[in-house]
């Protein structure tokens, strides 16, 4: 094992002369190094080398007035509805009363559906010169005019999981959807989720109108 | 006849070199620890692509366990006391006068989850005990009677003039109308612009974001 040697040379001294005893100095190391390589041990298994990070998320300030709401075009959006047990749920445009356009999806799925609608969406972009000017005079891509009609909708329910809301952030990150909203979702979407066998549908139960 | 001697070679390596490298590698470690500040509460969170890094000065968090209980944090290494000075102010905003004596084992950073009525009890245990003893939460569910509403308030006052960033760390298994409820506080405290803590992961391949990053173009 490792060792330290500082032993001195033990040649012949001449005849007569009395051999001193002498010490062995060797030091054994083998402690010392297990010691050492416990603690290498313990500090590589709590070491935190990945630092978290951190999304950033605006969003918009409530407003009353009509005209300072976003508009979307129906023919580019979106709607994604998280429900219960990581299921998905999305539909393009306006919500069909038959709920004919109202499918069902998984996380990984519904990253094609996405890049799918904006594929198709940017496919119609008719070149619109303002806005593609003030994109270059602010040193900008001009996708983000391309895609200016394209808009997710993301509409959590009461039994969708913070996982499941970050990972659909996360998702525009990585598709680089440029417009999107956290809405709440309506009624009429909570009972097609539960009429799809998202089961349980909202905690409480979405209010029926009074009767006459 | 003389035998032929066997040279006896001694296997004793020489292992100094080997130690050496070994206790560079410890030091290095050592250095590169940092210790987490003990959390009352483990929280999964969850992954995403984002990189930028947590701030850990001048914020304050929000945090959504698997219970769905929310805790709030104040961090503000360079100045301690403006953390205590939240807790009072935030207190103070819903009928509890607290006292710098009452915060004097408060530690920067520490994860508060207590309703207000119950909170000098808490403060006023030694901190090794406050660490352990399970924490009610925040009440945030009822937006009438949302206590979350006057710490972000506080924190806001407190830190007015300078920079302060609103950080959300939530549970992966924690539900949506917790963290409704935190968006809920922060609007009405008309703040729009907060982070969410998350740990890192790569783009997936193939998609826009991944081709961005490998043309090294932000």
């Amino acid at each position: 094992m490792a060792s330290l040697d500082t032993g001195g040379d033990e040649g012949k001294k001449g005849p007569g002369v009395k051999k001193a005893k002498k010490l062995n100095t060797r030091v054994d190391m083998t402690p010392m190094v297990d010691l050492g390589f416990l603690l290498i041990t313990f500090f590589i298994f709590t070491a935190t080398m990945s630092n978290p990070t951190t999304m950033d998320l605006n969003m918009p300030k409530d407003t009353d007035k009509k005209e300072e709401e976003t508009k979307i075009k129906q023919s580019g959006s979106l709607s994604v509805i998280l429900a219960k047990d990581n299921k998905v749920f999305y539909y393009e445009g306006d919500l069909d009363p038959t709920g004919s356009n109202f499918k069902s999806a998984t996380y990984k799925d519904i990253r094609n559906e996405i890049i799918r609608k904006k594929r198709e969406v940017v496919s119609r972009y008719t070149p619109d010169p303002a806005c593609e000017n003030e994109a270059r005079a602010k040193g900008k891509s001009i996708d983000d005019c391309k895609q200016k009609d394209f808009f997710v909708v993301i509409k959590p329910t009461d039994d969708a999981t913070y996982k499941n809301v970050v990972d659909m952030l996360d998702e525009m990150t990585i598709n680089k959807v440029s417009r999107y909203a956290l809405v709440k979702p309506f009624d009429s979407e909570l009972d097609a989720v539960r009429l799809s066998g998202g089961a349980g549908g909202p905690a409480a139960p979405a209010a029926t109108p009074p009767a006459k | 006849m003389a035998k032929a001697k066997i040279q006896k070679k001694s296997t004793d390596t020489d292992m100094t070199p080997f130690v050496d490298v070994a206790f560079l590698i410890l030091s290095f470690f050592i250095m590169a620890t940092k210790f987490k500040p003990s959390e009352p509460v483990p929280i999964d969170t969850p992954n995403s692509v984002a990189s930028q890094v947590m701030p850990d000065n001048n914020a304050v968090m929000m945090s959504i366990d698997k219970d769905n209980k929310v805790y709030f944090s104040v961090m503000s290494k360079s100045d301690l006391q403006k953390g205590k000075d939240i807790i009072k102010e935030a207190a103070k905003r819903s009928g509890i006068e607290l006292t710098d004596a009452d915060l004097k084992s408060y530690q920067d950073g520490e994860m508060i989850g207590m309703p207000f009525t119950k909170i000098k009890g808490f403060l006023a245990l030694p901190p090794a005990e406050r660490a352990k003893i399970p924490q009610d939460g925040i009440p945030v569910k009822d937006s009438a009677t949302s206590e979350l509403v006057n710490w972000i308030g506080a924190a806001k006052y407190v830190f007015s003039g300078e920079s302060l960033k609103y950080l959300v760390k939530g549970d992966n298994t924690s539900k949506y109308p917790t963290f409704g409820a935190i968006i809920d506080a922060m609007k009405r405290n008309d703040e729009q612009k907060y982070n969410l803590v998350t740990m890192p992961q790569d783009a997936p391949p193939g998609t826009d974001l991944y081709q961005d990053r490998l043309r090294g173009s932000k």
